[in-house]
């Protein structure tokens, strides 16, 4: 069961990547990120980070894609040129990919041997009171620091808004 | 067979991240650059809470939140930059963004 749920949503996270990549107009790139998020929101959950999925969805499915949409719209950015691609990439570029792919599965698979396999419940440490602990305790700098961060984020976003550059 | 060998997982996130890196190098859209790096992103963050359950601790969602927090930041100034640039340049293409190569 555990494994069908991955490969559905591993396919699907896979498939809306290469559609990200693939089209042209910013949009349907925009829709597929949504979907690649979603489903990586799921595998979340089947590794036992509830708080993280809800995190996920929430902030970058929500508050950030509709950022991206909302530029998009405003911009009112169309479909990109096309490029000629030279014939050597025409003909090896899907190949030299898919055996990369293959290489790196396999070094992959050589690293990490399959002593830990995971099944959904196999880990219960995610939820957000174990989050916000380690949050307020062990992580309390980086938290403050962040929050900092962001400050500089909101003055910088208004300034590059409102100002006249050359 | 119903558990899923960790190696997918991070296969799963080395491809999610691979095609990210794709998408950065080929693309000429602005925003579409500004997306695959979101997807890079992503797919570290897989790799993140994947080994978080492997050691069974917390800390790597703790390191998920932090990246999220960041990327929302970076979202925030780099969508304005895109913004300015067409304010001042009329496109979003970003071989025409080039006055600093003389």
């Amino acid at each position: 069961m555990d494994v069908i749920l991955f490969l559905i949503f591993a396919i699907i996270a896979v498939v809306a990547a290469i559609n990200v990549v693939v089209q042209t107009h910013p949009i349907s790139s925009a829709v597929s990120l949504i979907g690649v998020m979603g489903s990586l929101a799921i595998l979340y959950l089947l590794l036992g980070a509830e708080f993280i999925a809800a995190a996920q969805v929430i902030v970058y499915a929500g508050a950030v894609m509709v950022l991206f949409v909302f530029v998009i719209m405003l911009l009112n950015a169309g479909a990109e040129a096309k490029r000629g691609r030279s014939l050597v990439v025409q003909l090896l570029g899907v190949p030299v990919l898919l055996a990369l792919l293959g290489l790196l599965a396999y070094f992959v698979e050589r690293a990490f041997p399959d002593s830990v396999k995971v099944h959904f419940g196999g880990f219960t440490g995610g939820s957000a009171q174990a989050v916000g602990r380690a949050l307020f305790t062990t992580y309390l700098l980086p938290f403050e620091v962040t929050s900092l961060l962001i400050l500089v984020a909101i003055v910088g976003a208004i300034v590059l808004g409102r100002k006249e550059l050359d | 067979m119903t558990e899923v060998p960790i190696s997918w997982f991070l296969t799963l996130s080395a491809v999610l991240f691979a095609l990210g890196v794709a998408g950065f190098l080929f693309r000429r859209s602005i925003i579409t650059v500004f997306m695959s790096i979101e997807l890079m992103l992503n797919a570290v963050n897989l790799s993140f809470v994947t080994f978080s359950y492997q050691y069974k601790q917390v800390s790597g969602h703790l390191f998920t939140f932090f990246v999220m927090v960041v990327a929302a930041a970076e979202a925030a100034v780099g969508l304005a930059i895109i913004l300015t640039v067409f304010k001042n340049r009329a496109t979003l293409n970003i071989d025409d963004v080039d006055s600093m190569k003389n």
